[in-house]
């Protein structure tokens, strides 16, 4: 029991006991306390599971056939950033696949993988919702659209900039 | 009763039911895969997809899923149209994209739905080019094996596991095309029902790890219809054998007892019956107290001699067979004929059997347990005493969902629907118990009481009933419950009152009845059942009609005059008595001889030995809970000398010219005298039929009629293949000749049906789907309601009060564990713990004790050092023993104990990371 004690820390935990507050029981706020650990630690880990499904008073299988089911809750450790880069219908017919391994041979790596200094994951979207700007790709937060070789170079660019100035 | 066509022609369907369900029982083949007779329809799966029309003139049709479409009047559907045809062979392909080509290497394979479904289908040619998915599987436990690829993602698994049996650590994990069942992480499964999974996956994900390791197809198995001996239930079983070794135990559907489901001590524990410990030779004690192996035939008459010489006393067994606990009677005389249980036991299934008798209140099936809409449960850990009865229990809660969904005119059937309708509406269950139980999460009241509380909260709840005062102040917060929970049995159509001896407490077993008797009314049938401890405990107090001595008056006996001689039945005697009680009486007995099937300390202390068959190589009758007395068939013959309990008793009763064994030869004969003799026993002949009622060229065959190898498999021995063996015994035979199908239900020895070669043929054999056998459903009730019910005298309290420093000693009891035999089940075992004391918190500290220390327990009988478990569920000052676990033999349910910190405590290494510790609740 001792290492689950501190498996959540108090402000995951005090972020969760706000969603419980407006929820009917607790296990109902199963998807908002997965954001919310994967919001402060990036992913979510065995260790969380089992901590999170001990508080919301529900088993870890049944927490985590939840976690899973969703692509964006990460149940293994991402990169600093994720790719989300979308290969839907929209994007397909404007050439994705060719940015795809522009982005690939950029980064060094395929779709699943994460760069070896741990800044970047490429995962694949099924849509981001701006097919009228299609091709689209999420890196982090940030949305970006009409995308082209070049302006995926300069967005990569941009990212390390802004990166080192914060480091 | 409406009229629906199929493809043109008329057909009557019984109203309520989906096409799915009509089709299979008219002997339509529609192929399916989510449905289960038992879980209802959710339409996942789009196997069993037929076409509807509108009405005569629509040619066109829709497709519509036959499992979630309800017969009506006059509706039209077609299976064969090409549509429907090339629309279920598409569904195949779609499910076996992803499946691999392993069935010569599947453990499923030849008894599998999914082989039988694509066969069926016509889909013969894999078209897809792709790569298949592969996953990890999982380790789940010593007795399942996992096998994710073969996976089809019928849901099946995961909608039997959680919705219907309650565990929690089996999920759905991922989506779409990664879908995958299994746990959060690798470990043993939970659940005490999870062996079902082995026969509810319709294809090899889920299998039989003792099978996957010593493997033999359903093909060449020879099988028989057996009875369960693991608990008290009776749970109907199909063990299979091979080279003379039970390779494994399937689900024998009786509609009334276990339904598809066992238990895994049920399923996995039969194991036993290929132990290194079985007693292989017939032994006598030499001078230098070793045995030396001798003639059995020579043993037989020196026994017999023995008999006729002295005082002898006979120890039955209510793990032994009614003919044999008879014969033993018999042999002795029925008034030195004990049941083999303690006096305190002994008095308690008496009790029970008296209860039951009198109770104008019916002794309810499984089956009909799982139509009580609310349960009161009074001391019992069926979870663990009585495991199957549980898993009913499970179901009743569920009544309230189907009187909701029967207000919104939906069918029982629709399961999705009906379980999002009711989300967590129960009808009630009320557990009153020494500690927390698995019970606990489907209950609407729960309360850890004393076993004198649980009696006194039962007793206020009967007068509570009555509109009379209760007999004890029990304080506000008991008296409280007490009306809550009248409440409920009060507004409920079918109460049940569930109990029995696990306490150890008369009083409870009182207040039970009382319950029942206060509910029962003329226009409503209140149930009363009560859990035992063994597998023929009811018949054993039967054999001994009234009289029987328990196991102390033995020793008092031994202890006065000596014994001459002392005939055990199958019986450990360190199970039931302190070891220092059973070596004094062991010093006093003169000859000790022993008929057992596996070595125990009673072994060591005889001075013959006498193996005997096990369940599965020997018939008896055996009387459940119910009062239901069913017949087990062997599987197989066992090696000589091993003999059945009953012959080896016979054998020695005509050698001894004991009267009544002279008219009797064949097991029918003892079956027969048995009820002629005991008036309470008279219905045990219609159990299942004699062994004459068929003809020898008519008789059942145990062996399917693809059983191969016949000559091949003993060419090591000799190319030349011997006779089958012939039965004589029973209307079965050892052959693959003759048909099993239209006996009666308790001769089923296996469910085949062309184009089913999975247990899901089982619907062949059914007068409806989902219903009782063509051939009637197996064994005979002997307990029916009484005609006057009257009041019992009860002393409410029958413990002896605590003194300072003293606590009460309760039986915690163990699914694996607490039963004798399943324990001798390598899988088992491995599922098995030392025996311990668990003890709240506070007990602990007042000890100054905790996880893992040592106690020592003051008994009457003797000094018994247990490991300490924590279990802060345990009511206050009661602590709890392993019941039935090596080393806690000799102690007293409900006596008070003193505690002390064991010196010279050797703690148990701790390893970094395992589950060992606190049982919370």
């Amino acid at each position: 029991m001792s290492a689950l004690i501190n498996a959540l820390s108090t402000r995951e935990l005090a972020e969760i006991d706000d969603e419980i507050s407006h929820a009917p029981y607790r296990s109902a706020v199963a998807i908002d306390a997965l954001k919310i650990v994967q919001a402060h630690r990036g992913w979510v880990s065995d260790e969380s599971i089992k901590a999170l499904a001990t508080y919301l008073e529900m088993s870890a299988a049944e927490l985590d056939s939840i976690a899973t089911f969703y692509n964006l809750i990460y149940r293994r450790p991402v990169g600093d950033k994720v790719i989300l880069f979308c290969d839907s219908v929209s994007c397909w017919i404007r050439g994705c696949a060719k940015l795809e391994q522009h982005i690939g041979d950029r980064l060094g790596i395929k779709r699943g993988e994460t760069t070896a200094d741990n800044r970047y994951t490429l995962l694949p979207v099924p849509c981001l919702g701006a097919c009228d700007k299609a091709p689209v790709m999420m890196v982090g937060d940030d949305l970006h659209e009409n995308l082209t070789a070049d302006s995926i170079d300069a967005i990569l660019a941009d990212d390390s900039t802004s990166r080192g100035e914060h480091d | 009763m409406p009229t629906i066509y199929i493809d043109g022609q008329a057909h009557e369907v019984s109203e309520g039911d989906n096409l799915l369900q009509a089709a299979l029982g008219l002997g339509l083949d529609l192929p399916y895969f989510c449905w289960h007779p038992a879980m209802g329809s959710i339409g996942a799966c789009r196997q069993c997809a037929v076409l509807q029309y509108q009405d005569e003139d629509d040619t066109r049709g829709r497709i519509v899923m036959g499992c979630m479409t309800p017969v009506t009047e006059g509706a039209r559907f077609s299976l064969a149209a090409d549509r429907a045809q090339a629309f279920r062979e598409d569904i195949i392909e779609s499910l076996m994209l992803n499946h691999p080509h392993d069935c010569p290497v599947c453990a499923e394979g030849g008894e599998c739905h999914l082989q039988d479904m694509t066969v069926m289908v016509g889909h013969r040619d894999r078209e897809y080019q792709g790569r298949k998915n592969t996953h990890r599987n999982q380790h789940l436990g010593p007795l399942i094996h996992h096998e994710m690829n073969r996976c089809i993602t019928c849901y099946r698994c995961t909608r039997y596991y959680r919705d219907y049996a309650g565990g929690t650590d089996l999920a759905a994990m991922a989506s779409h095309d990664h879908v995958y069942f299994g746990r959060h992480e690798e470990g043993v499964l939970e659940s005490e029902f999870a062996g079902n999974l082995v026969e509810v996956c319709p294809t090899g994900v889920f299998t039989d790890k003792s099978l996957v390791h010593d493997y033999t197809r359903k093909w060449d198995l020879q099988s028989a219809p057996s009875v369960c001996t693991a608990c008290s239930v009776g749970c109907n079983i199909m063990p299979g054998e091979r080279y003379g070794k039970l390779k494994r135990i399937h689900n024998r559907f009786n509609h009334d007892v276990n339904g598809y489901f066992l238990c895994d001590r049920g399923r996995f524990g039969g194991h036993f019956v290929n132990s290194e410990d079985r007693i292989p030779a017939v032994g006598k004690r030499d001078g230098d107290g070793r045995f030396s192996a001798v003639d059995a035939d020579s043993a037989v008459s020196s026994i017999a001699a023995l008999l006729r010489q002295g005082k002898t006393i006979g120890i039955g067994s209510p793990r032994s067979s009614v003919e044999a606990n008879y014969l033993l009677r018999e042999l002795v005389g029925a008034e030195n004929y004990c049941t083999g249980m303690s006096a305190q036991e002994g008095a308690l299934v008496q009790h029970a059997l008296q209860q039951l008798e009198q109770s104008q209140a019916l002794v309810p099936s499984i089956r009909a347990m799982e139509s009580a809409d609310a349960v009161l449960v009074l001391g019992e850990d069926v979870t663990n005493t009585a495991p199957r009865i549980a898993l009913a229990l499970r179901q009743s809660v569920r009544n309230k969902a189907y009187a909701m969904a029967a207000d919104l005119r939906l069918e029982a059937w629709q399961d999705a629907a009906i379980r999002n309708l009711a989300q967590d509406q129960r009808s009630p269950l009320s557990v009153l118990s020494v500690a927390a139980t698995r019970l606990d999460d489907v209950a609407s009241h729960t309360a850890q009481l004393c076993p004198d509380d649980i009696a006194r909260v039962g007793f206020a709840i009967a007068a509570e009933l009555e509109g009379a005062l209760p007999a004890v102040d029990l304080g506000a917060e008991l008296a409280e419950l007490a009306k809550t929970i009248a409440d409920t049995l009060r507004s409920a159509d079918i109460p049940l009152v569930v109990s029995g001896t696990g306490c150890g407490h008369s009083g409870i077993l009182d207040a039970s009845a009382a319950i029942a008797r206060a509910l029962t009314g003329p226009d409503r049938p209140a149930q009363l059942s009560f859990c035992l401890a063994e597998c023929n405990s009811l018949g054993a107090a039967l054999v001994a009609d009234g009289a029987g001595m328990g196991l102390e008056e033995v020793l008092e006996l031994a202890a006065q005059d000596g014994i001459d001689n002392l005939l055990i039945l199958e019986n450990d005697l360190f199970r039931r008595t302190s070891c220092s009680k059973a070596d004094s009486l062991f010093q006093a007995a003169g000859n000790v001889v022993l008929l057992d099937t596996l070595t125990t300390p009673t072994c060591d202390n005889a001075d013959w030995v006498l193996p005997t068959s096990s369940f599965a190589e020997t018939e008896g009758t055996l009387i459940s809970q119910e009062g239901r007395a069913q017949r087990h068939f062997p599987v197989f013959n066992s090696v000589a000398p091993i003999r059945e309990n009953w012959r080896w008793l016979l054998d020695i009763g005509h050698c001894a010219e004991v009267a009544t064994c002279k008219s009797m030869v064949h097991f029918d004969d003892v079956t027969t005298s048995c009820a002629n003799t005991i008036k309470t026993l008279f219905g045990i002949c219609a159990a299942a039929p004699a062994a004459s009622s068929v003809p020898a060229a008519d008789k059942v065959p145990r062996q399917t009629h693809r059983f191969s190898g016949r000559t091949a498999m003993r060419a090591n021995i000799s190319v030349h293949e011997p006779r089958q063996p012939t039965d004589e015994e029973s209307p079965l035979s050892f052959t693959m000749e003759g048909h099993s199908a239209e006996h009666n239900g308790a001769l089923l020895p296996y469910v085949w049906s062309p184009g089913w070669n999975s247990n899901q043929s089982l619907h062949k054999y059914q007068s409806a789907v989902g219903g009782a056998l063509q051939g009637g459903t197996a064994g005979t009730r002997l307990i029916e309601p009484g005609d006057i019910d009257a009041a019992q005298e009860s002393s409410g309290s029958t413990a002896p009060a605590l003194n300072a420093g003293e606590y009460r000693l309760v039986p915690l009891y163990r699914i694996f564990g607490s039963e004798e035999m399943s324990v001798r089940a390598p899988a088992v075992a491995q599922l098995c713990r030392p025996a311990g004391l668990e003890m709240p918190a506070s007990v602990a500290a007042e000890l100054g004790v905790s996880n893992g220390d040592g106690v020592t327990l003051t008994a009457t009988t003797g000094n018994v050092d247990l490991e300490v478990t924590i279990n802060d569920s345990l009511a206050a000052n009661c602590v709890g023993y392993s019941h039935g676990v090596s080393g806690t033999g000799g102690l007293v349910p409900g006596s008070a104990t003193k505690l002390c910190r064991a010196e010279n405590w050797q703690r148990a290494p701790e390893l970094i990371g395992t589950d060992r510790g606190a049982t919370t609740a």
